[in-house]
């Protein structure tokens, strides 16, 4: 491999890896929390990508925005409309699917979180259906351009560098101090986390755990949320079934970094990313989505605890 | 009217009952003691009385107030704290941590900062390790810990499950020591103790536990020269 195809394929991997880890950050902090494995986050993900789209429709599906109105009004619109989508939809389905399911044998959440999962996708698949001007929701739809970003490469050597890539990791760059910031520097994330350690001793601080776990999906929601516009500026469409593949890749890389580890689903997002793009350059390219699960298996075999070890190894 | 009143509680794990219709009183200011061996239910006791598991039947009243069918973060903010049974302290967090976790409930942020400087100190090595993680000190160190993150919350009720537990004579002395000078400054104390001897030189009044139900409830001073506890709780024969 020369070095170019090496940088162009580290930054795929790169960009790959920030939507893995934008994602894989909802299922550790829910793990984290209230040790349940959310399999309808991919489905929130990709409700934050409907989001997103469905405000570049309300507001009449402009095509033709200068690059200043295109980047600085309609994409943080498009993003909050997502980000509001998600975390709305989280917070319902840990209301109604998760919470009353709470004390139940661990399996009962579990397959409550596949029957959301399912209705989700057929949700979003008809309701797009029914839609007067959208467009025909089984197969892909393409998403929005925001000139400015579409389209544009940044060329550092011989190296091209789309501009959605860079918009990626940023993303997951920007995501990340804020949730920094708030889980170390916050009166509310102090309690997310000592929850996390010890739900009943939090309790007896004054914590109100309900509200902490609310917290802990909003804030998953969220970053999904933003994976699901990243997701639709870098592979260039989006579907009702983009959740699926996305949200499982985004398990293994929880669990490769630590599962209930945010740090750790970060690490495992990135690492995912760049095996996943150097495998698909190396060998076949139809065999890219196998490398995951054989990274997945591989850890729970050897390593369970993932790179940066699971909160749960630190409980005592 | 006490301060705290238990009536008649029954608390149970799944079909097992822990605790079997057991009735208390905490009077304002008082230090009560509550004793009893291994798997007596103190500590679920303690437990339902914070919110953590509900009564399957019986009341909890709290300053005059029913408080059984309360969250336990409500029950916090009443004016109820307590100290878990071995510590239970947010081990990779910091001292400081740990003590504003205590004070979590409370908007008040001077009188948070006053609370903190008179754990600061009580407990002066907290001070001057409050940048370290709480699961580096010594046992004797993490009950003070322990102790003044409940003290965070300023309650009125301060319930503190076996501080002495695992540790040296002399440390728990110490532990005995400030738990007499939380009682000169008025307040009141539910103690949870094995180490009869030690708590009930400390308390006013005392109540025996077995399996799951009160069988003896007196001044701590007739406690102790009482000859049933001497046998079974003192050592004497
Ligand atoms: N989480 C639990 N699940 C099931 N049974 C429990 C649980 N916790 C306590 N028990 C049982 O309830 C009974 C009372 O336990 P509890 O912890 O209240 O006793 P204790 O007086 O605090 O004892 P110790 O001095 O050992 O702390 C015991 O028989 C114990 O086995
Ligand atoms: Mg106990």
């Amino acid at each position: 491999m020369n070095v170019t195809l090496f940088f162009e394929q580290l930054v795929n991997g790169l960009s790959l890896g920030s939507l893995y880890a934008l994602i894989a950050v909802g299922y550790t902090v829910v793990y984290g929390i209230i040790q349940l494995i959310n399999f309808a986050h991919g489905e929130i993900f990709m409700v934050g990508a409907f989001g997103a789209y469905t405000v570049w429709m309300v507001v009449g599906s402009p095509t033709a925005l200068s690059w200043p109105m295109a980047l600085f009004v309609l994409l943080p619109a498009m993003i909050l409309g997502g980000v509001v989508l998600s975390v709305g939809t989280a917070l319902a389905t840990e209301r109604f699917a998760y919470r009353p399911l709470r004390g139940a044998p661990r399996l009962a959440p579990l397959i409550s979180a596949i029957g959301i999962s399912v209705f989700l996708q057929e949700f979003v698949r008809l309701f797009y259906r029914k839609l007067p001007g959208a467009p025909d929701s089984k197969r892909a739809i393409p998403f929005p351009r925001i000139e400015g970003i579409t389209g544009h490469s940044l060329q550092v050597g011989a190296v091209a560098i789309k501009l959605s890539s860079v918009f990626t990791v940023v993303a997951l760059a920007v995501c990340t101090a804020f949730l920094w910031y708030y889980i170390n520097k916050t009166k509310t994330g102090r309690a997310m986390v000592a929850t996390s350690q010890d739900p009943d001793t939090a309790r007896l601080m004054g914590i109100d755990v309900d509200a902490v776990i609310m917290r802990a999906f909003a804030v998953g929601a969220g970053l999904a949320a933003v994976a699901g516009v990243a997701h639709g500026l870098y592979i260039g469409n989006i579907d009702f079934k983009m959740g699926f593949m996305a949200g499982l890749k985004a398990f293994t890389a929880a669990v490769l970094g630590g599962i209930g580890n945010i740090n750790g689903a970060v690490v495992g997002g990135l690492v995912l990313g760049i095996v996943e793009s150097f495998a698909a350059q190396l060998g076949n390219s139809a065999w890219k989505d196998v490398w995951a699960f054989v990274i997945l298996i591989l850890v729970l075999v050897f390593r369970p605890q993932g790179i940066l070890g699971a909160k749960v190894a630190d409980r005592a | 009217m006490a301060m705290l009143e238990v009536k008649d509680l029954e608390v149970a794990y799944g079909r097992v009952k822990a605790v079997k219709g057991i009735s208390l009183a905490v009077e304002q200011g008082q230090v009560v003691t509550l004793l009893g061996i291994n798997g007596a239910g103190k500590s679920t006791t303690l437990r339902c009385i914070s919110g953590l598991i509900p009564p399957v039947v019986g009341e909890v009243w709290f300053e005059g107030e029913r408080i059984d069918k309360l969250p336990a973060h409500k029950i916090v903010r009443r004016g109820i704290a307590q100290s878990p049974e071995g510590r239970r302290l947010f081990k990779n967090m910091s001292v400081e941590d740990n003590l504003l976790l205590g004070a979590f409930s409370r908007q008040d942020a001077d009188g948070v900062k006053r609370d903190l400087d008179r754990v600061y100190g009580m407990f002066d090595v907290l001070r001057s390790r409050r940048h370290e993680p709480a699961g580096l000190f010594s046992g004797g160190e993490q009950q003070m810990l322990a102790i003044g993150r409940a003290m965070m919350s300023n309650p009125k009720l301060l319930m503190l499950d076996e501080p002495s537990m695992g540790l040296s004579p002399i440390m728990t002395q110490l532990i005995m020591r400030t738990i007499g000078e939380l009682q000169s400054e008025g307040v009141t104390i539910l103690l949870v103790e094995q180490n009869a001897q030690a708590a009930l030189s400390l308390a006013d009044r005392g109540y025996v536990l077995e399996v799951g139900r009160i069988v003896l409830c007196d001044s701590a001073a007739n406690l102790l020269g009482d000859d049933r506890v001497r046998q079974a709780y003192l050592g004497a024969d």
